[in-house]
């Protein structure tokens, strides 16, 4: 299921764990953890954002990886945590909507399933 | 009577800072409390899972962090002398046939109360659990997430995985008494206090320790007696190591558990409740905080605190059904004062009910 998405809005393109195709309206400034909640997509996020939790732990799709910040270290310290960790993981209370990252492409990992 | 048997007038379930503030206001009500958490402190997620970070929106404290916020709060509600059962899961609720609530812990310990609060957040803290595929086969006999008895790993050929100060701080304590012991972590670099990570190495080093990049991928043994694993490095051959336990240590998550059978109405894992007394369907079981749900609720620590005071004004009326509440403030009261132990008790008061 696909939403309509009007042109002059930023969005993102989420998969959840049940492989469905989510396209959700993003506004600047905001971690596209808050915006998956937002839509009320499974995503546990228990800490809130602060990177203490790695429930909120994504996959990003291999073309967006280099438009991304790197992550700090203590976002690669709490993906230790993440028990599905692949290359592409993120904690998606890390990435900040920005212009550049309109028409992001993430996958929502098993471990952030409430 | 059992010795783990206790009566009291509340009691709360979850130790977290708006379980402490409910101490703070049923104490000025002159309320006695229990509060029973599965955390070894109290603190609840401020304490486990952000102590360092930062939080900016609690009143008249423009930064504080979530230990301090802890630790203030514990100084505040000292005068009233909670008693604490840490380490432990509140597991079955019954009503009593005089009326009030009976709550066991899972490590049996029974407390009655005509009232009980709810405060606990997102649920109790679990371990969390790798992806292997027969793991249940091996829990509670060869894989453990926590060590209760430090003898009961002497002379055993131990892996420990994960990278943090749990898997290394055990992984020092126990490499004595182990008969082997080895560390994976999914990365050669540790997230744990540095001078646990040097010692470690220094072990490793001398070859009294091994550490092994990679995740368990396999268990391998019969009737829940592990005999090895199979290790492996992302992009790398896998490899078995031959080892009788598995100490996992990924860090912890939330889990409502056991509360949801005490029969709420749940609503999406949360209890609703009404905004004037934050009481649930059930007559003298309160919820408040992030476990709590209703028209415009915020999950904020202060609306937390706000619930509690209002909670606190119906517990009075279920624990002394024939006394008359009056509302004082702390700044006026002597009675309040008093028991806050900032004023010396004066005889004829006449602020005292």
């Amino acid at each position: 299921m696909s939403q309509t998405n009007p042109s002059n809005t930023m969005h993102i393109i989420v998969t959840d764990q049940n492989g469905t195709e989510h396209t959700l309206d993003a506004l600047e400034g905001w971690r596209v953890m808050e915006i998956i909640k937002d839509y009320g997509l499974p995503i546990k996020a228990e800490c809130g954002g602060s990177c203490c939790c790695a429930t909120c732990h994504i996959y990003v799709s291999e073309e967006w990886q280099e438009k991304l910040f790197a992550p700090r270290d203590d976002e690669i310290d709490m993906l230790d945590e993440a028990p599905d960790l692949e290359d592409n993981s993120r904690l998606s209370c890390q990435l900040i909507m920005s212009e550049t990252l309109d028409g992001l492409r993430v996958t929502l990992s098993e471990s952030a399933a409430p | 009577m059992n010795q783990n048997k206790y009566k009291t007038d509340v009691i709360i379930i979850g130790a977290g800072p708006v379980g402490l503030f409910a101490v703070f206001e049923l104490g000025l009500l002159d309320m006695k409390t229990h509060l029973v958490d599965i955390l070894d402190k109290p603190g609840g997620q401020c304490a486990e899972l952000y102590p360092e970070k930062p939080i900016y929106d609690i009143p008249a404290y423009p930064i504080i962090s979530g230990q301090e916020l802890t630790d203030r709060l514990m100084e505040q509600i000292t005068p009233f002398e909670p008693t604490f059962h840490l380490q432990q899961m509140a597991e079955k609720l019954e009503k009593l046939e005089n009326g009030n609530w009976q709550l066991t812990t899972d490590d049996k310990i029974v407390i009655e109360a005509p009232v009980i609060v709810i405060a606990a957040g997102g649920g109790s803290f679990v371990p969390k659990k790798p992806r292997i595929a027969n793991l249940e086969d091996y829990e509670g006999t060869s894989v453990f997430y926590a060590v209760k008895k430090r003898e009961d790993f002497r002379g055993k050929n131990i892996l420990i995985a994960g990278g943090g100060d749990s898997a290394l701080d055990w992984a020092l304590n126990l490499q004595p008494l182990a008969n082997s012991l080895a560390l994976v972590h999914r990365r050669h670099e540790y997230r744990a206090a540095p001078d646990s990570v040097h010692k470690m190495r220094a072990l490793v080093a001398e070859g009294k320790m091994k550490d092994y990049v990679g995740d368990i991928k396999e268990l391998h043994g019969s009737n829940g007696q592990l005999e090895a694993v199979t290790l492996q490095k992302r992009g790398e051959e896998s490899y078995m190591l031959a080892c009788d336990t598995v100490l996992a240590f990924y860090g912890l998550t939330m889990k409502l558990g056991p509360l949801a059978n005490f029969g709420l109405n749940l609503h999406e894992n949360l209890i609703p409740v009404d905004t004037e007394k934050f009481e649930t369907s059930e007559q003298g079981i309160f919820a408040i905080g992030d476990i709590n749900t209703y028209p415009g609720k915020l999950k904020l620590i202060l609306s937390g605190f706000h619930e509690s005071a209002l909670m606190a004004q119906q517990a009075f009326r279920y624990v002394y059904p024939d006394k008359k509440l009056r509302f004082q403030y702390t700044t006026s009261s002597t009675a309040l004062q008093t028991k806050l132990g900032v004023k010396e008790e004066s005889k004829g008061n006449l602020n005292e009910n």
